[in-house]
């Protein structure tokens, strides 16, 4: 049942369209996951594709397990007392989520930023160095941190003050400098658990444009709150919606993934429309 | 880039065998150190009951002191468990009520400078160690004088003080400034609101404080020396003369040859281990218990 | 939550054109008076003790603080504090080193290994260690762990390693620096460890998982972000349980045994010894001058100053770190 509507939602009209879904190279491939804290289901039968060099964007209202989602594709829920799940998460073909498989390998090709900066209490150098020497990065040294910096558009303004601390940048600033700590390791695939939520318009449009640049290089997952960043930057979007289960329990599930283009155009479940045109959430 | 071509080897625990291994070993050695601690305890409190246990019996605590005979003659410490008793009952009646003194008057009254002033104070005399106390009360009250019961409450009064008066402070400022203004509206004059309004909130704090100040100063030994050691072997509840006291009767019976004294000591030392232990313990489950009420009560 | 500031602003302004109640004034007069007794008794404190060391001050100053000497006879009398200082440096000093790691170890177990359950159980049976009095450790260092060191520890361990002046021969009685240092690591490990526990339950969630998010073992975490956070707080933990180990009169009294001879400074840990606080406590009853009392005073005097001392610094260390962790400093020295 498709419907065409009004956006109320502008979509990049310069964006180019994408390949056909069979020319995508499959990064991971989410089967039927369900995600526990101390039995209470967060999310449920998510099943879906994240395509390689593409920004994926998840929205849905508060509380639709979103970050519980993208927190599971890098083993970071493991951290959660209580925390359980059933369902396979294929990453490059192999289960992820297997018994032998250590966390602290994914995590090394699956980077993560998080919702608010959280640059360790160094300077800006050792900010980025400091994951290269411990993975054993250490030569070249210095020009690994500047590509990073640069790639995280932070060198210019931080190229005269290395030494500083961290906590002396500014809140924009601050997350470039945790997105440069995370592509400074080279992973294959970053995260982004709601980047710009804390950050003021203009820094927020600052990551977005970085997102636009970096996808060339890597694959993005970011998770928003805010429509309009999704269809600004995303390839592909997820609408995740609360639904309620038998005994009355609140879990998210994946409601309708598609190009970005389509979703906010041309949706094809009435509950993804309702909550682009802002009908609700 | 390392995109493409991510094997399962990659992601195994195989991989990066040295960072694991070294994890691996920092972990082994941190639980290894906490369990160092635990046995220690354990070899302690054990070593105590086991050899205090069977040297208890009644006589421990209705008999005095015998002079040393070569036939074992029924003897016991009352006298030292009778003067702790009163040592510390003096204590307490001399360090609780100025703590709390104290403590209403940084809570209610002062200004910040002196505030800061006089808990930096507090904090020098609970940092004073124990023995030091012992010849400051030497020379205060004992030299001419002679030891005394109440020159030896006076010691254990001085260290009581700062644990009093912070733990009192504590509880102080969990009073919300709404019940002072409610009375204070009511026209009711500010003493008033500090001893019958205030004051009642926090005796909950307080009493855990002070069962906690006692379980520490029941175990001191330092200060009794020197200001309620020399003693005779007849029990007596009167401060006026030096009061045998549980800590020092171990101490001094620790140093003595025989088995004997040793046993005794060991019975001793049980029964204090026993109340300071269940003391300590109570006074720690009542404090989480009345945080948790007066958090969840505003 | 009132603050103190706070209540007191509340009752400190008198109603204006109101008198003055009697009862207000008394009880902010009681009250008073019972601060200034506090403040008074340190002062009084540190005058007493400094009175009762002052024949001793007089006739020796400042040397008495390198003399090594100790001489009751008559005519010959002749005091100092060399080797009490030393034997209380060696004790103190060596009781930190091995309470360090075991502190630092048993706080990485309880924050970020132990099984949850654990950890309220395990938490609560090393802080009471602290609660058991220091008297009853030193009857069980006499007669439990002095003769195990004596008879099985000591001896191997000379054997192995004498050739370290260190590990020279046994003491015969199991007294000695050596289970006077153990006797002390027991009873300042609670106080480091809790409070390093605290440190480390106070690093932000959001470091540690910035850390593990970039691919680091646990360990390299706890390396890379939660000591350099807690690097402060422990340093002043560390001095504090110093100060506690200065300090310590009985159980070092009862276990250390006394240096043979009156004084001396070795290096053999194995040997018997005196600290200030121990010389103090085993020798104030058979006091047989004024000289001889008023030096051993002078002994309580110089560990006032230490303990004065290290409260200090410890303080210092404390506001330090706080204004390092607040407000971004412009240095990246923690880096």
């Amino acid at each position: 049942m498709s419907i065409t509507i009004e956006p109320t939602v502008k979509v990049e009209p310069r964006r180019k369209e994408l390949p056909p879904r069979e020319r995508l190279e499959r990064i991971f491939h989410v089967e039927d996951l369900d995600a526990l804290y101390s039995g209470k289901p967060a999310v449920k039968s998510v099943t879906m594709e994240i395509y390689r060099n593409l920004v994926t964007a998840i929205i849905g209202p508060s509380g639709c397990g979103k970050s519980t989602f993208i927190r599971c594709l890098n083993r970071m829920n493991d951290l959660v007392a209580g925390f359980s799940m059933t369902g396979t998460i294929r990453y490059h073909g192999q289960d992820i989520c297997g018994a032998d498989i250590d966390p602290v390998a994914v995590r090394r090709h699956i980077g993560m930023v998080f919702q608010r900066p959280n640059p360790f209490p160094k300077s800006i150098y050792d900010n980025v160095a400091w994951g290269l020497r411990v993975l054993g990065m250490k030569d070249s040294l210095d020009d690994r941190v500047e590509r990073a910096l640069m790639q995280a558009a932070l060198w210019d303004e931080v190229k005269d003050r290395l030494k500083a601390s961290a906590l002396s940048l500014s809140g924009g600033q601050q997350q470039r400098l945790c997105i440069a700590r995370a592509i400074a390791v080279e992973p294959d695939v970053v995260l982004m658990d709601e980047p710009a939520s804390a950050l003021d318009p203009i820094a927020t449009s600052a990551i977005e444009q970085l997102m636009n640049d970096l996808k060339r290089e890597y694959t993005f997952v970011i998770v928003t709150h805010n429509m309009q960043q999704a269809a600004r930057v995303a390839d592909m979007t997820a609408f995740f919606s609360i639904s309620r289960g038998n005994e009355g329990q609140r879990f998210g599930q994946l409601v309708e993934y598609d190009a970005t283009r389509k979703i906010f155009t041309a949706p094809s479940d009435s509950r993804t429309e309702d909550y682009v045109t802002g009908r609700f959430g | 880039m390392s995109a493409h071509g991510i094997t399962r080897a990659d992601l195994q625990a195989v991989n990066l065998p040295r960072r694991r291994l070294v994890n691996r070993l920092m972990q082994a050695l941190a639980t290894l150190a906490a369990a160092i601690a635990v046995a220690a305890l354990v070899l302690i409190v054990w070593s105590v009951a086991k050899r205090g246990a069977s040297a208890l019996n009644l006589d421990l605590l209705t008999r005095d002191p015998a002079p040393f005979s070569f036939t074992p003659v029924k003897q016991g410490l009352e006298n030292a468990f009778v003067g702790s008793l009163v040592l510390v009952g003096l204590a307490t009646a001399m360090a609780l009520p100025v703590g709390l003194l104290v403590a209403v008057y940084l809570t209610e009254y002062a200004r910040p400078a002196i505030r800061s002033s006089v808990s930096l104070v507090l904090d020098v005399l609970n940092g004073v160690p124990a023995i030091v106390i012992g010849i400051f009360v030497y020379g205060l009250l004992v030299l001419g004088h002679g030891q005394s019961g109440w020159a030896g409450a006076f010691a254990l009064a001085c260290l009581m003080l700062p644990l009093v008066t912070r733990s009192t402070m504590e509880v102080l400022v969990l009073v919300p400034s709404s019940l002072r203004e409610a009375s204070l509206g009511l026209g009711i004059p500010r003493w008033r609101t500090t001893l019958s309004i205030v004051l009642p909130q926090t005796i909950g704090g307080v009493v855990t404080g002070t069962v906690l100040a006692v379980a520490r100063i029941a175990g001191e030994t330092a200060p009794l020396l020197f200001t309620s050691s020399i003693v005779g072997s007849q029990t007596s509840w009167s401060p006026t003369h030096a009061l045998q006291s549980v800590p020092v009767a171990i101490f001094e019976l620790s140093e003595q040859a025989d088995p004997g004294s040793h046993a005794r000591a060991w019975a001793a030392a049980f029964v204090l281990l026993l109340f300071i232990l269940f003391t300590s313990l109570a006074g720690r489950w009542v404090a989480t218990r009345n945080r948790r009420r007066l958090s969840t009560s505003r | 939550m009132t603050s103190a500031g706070e209540a007191a602003e509340l009752t400190r302004r008198p109603f204006t054109g109101r008198r003055l109640r009697f009862g207000d004034v008394s009880l902010q007069a009681v009250a008073g008076a019972a601060a200034a007794v506090a403040t008074v008794l340190v002062g009084l404190i540190a005058w007493k003790v400094t009175a009762g060391a002052w024949p001793a001050i007089r006739r020796y100053g400042i040397s008495f603080v390198w003399t090594n000497s100790w001489n009751p006879l008559p005519g010959h009398e002749l005091y100092g504090a060399a080797s009490f200082l030393f034997g209380t440096a060696v004790t103190s000093l060596g009781a930190l080193l091995l309470a360090a790691p075991l502190a630092i170890g048993i706080a990485i177990y309880l924050t970020e290994i132990a099984p949850r359950l654990l950890r309220g159980p395990v938490t609560a049976l090393v802080e009471t260690l602290a609660a058991v009095p220091s008297v009853v450790i030193g009857l069980w260092g006499i007669l439990v762990l002095g003769p195990v060191l004596r008879s099985d520890i000591e001896p191997s361990l000379h054997r192995a390693l004498g050739f370290v002046p260190l590990f020279g021969p046994p003491s015969t009685t199991g007294s000695s620096i050596f289970t006077a240092i153990v006797v002390l690591t027991m009873m300042i490990l609670p106080i480091v460890s809790s409070i390093t526990r605290e440190l480390f339950l106070g690093v932000p969630q959001d470091q540690k998982e910035g850390a593990l998010a970039l691919g680091s073992t646990h360990w390299e975490m706890v390396r890379g972000v939660m000591f350099p956070y807690a690097r402060g707080g422990i340093a002043a933990a560390l001095i504090l349980g110093l100060g506690r180990a200065l300090g310590e009169a009985i159980a070092v009294t009862q276990v250390i045994g006394g240096i043979a001879g009156g004084t001396g400074i070795h290096w053999n840990l194995f040997a018997t010894s005196d600290t200030l606080a121990s010389k103090i406590a085993s020798s104030y009853q058979g006091a047989t001058t004024n000289l001889q009392l008023a030096s051993l005073v002078y002994l309580g005097l110089i560990l006032l100053v230490f303990s004065l001392l290290i409260n200090f610094f410890a303080q210092r260390i404390v506001r330090r770190g706080a204004r390092r962790q607040g407000v971004g400093a412009n240095r990246g020295a923690l880096g």
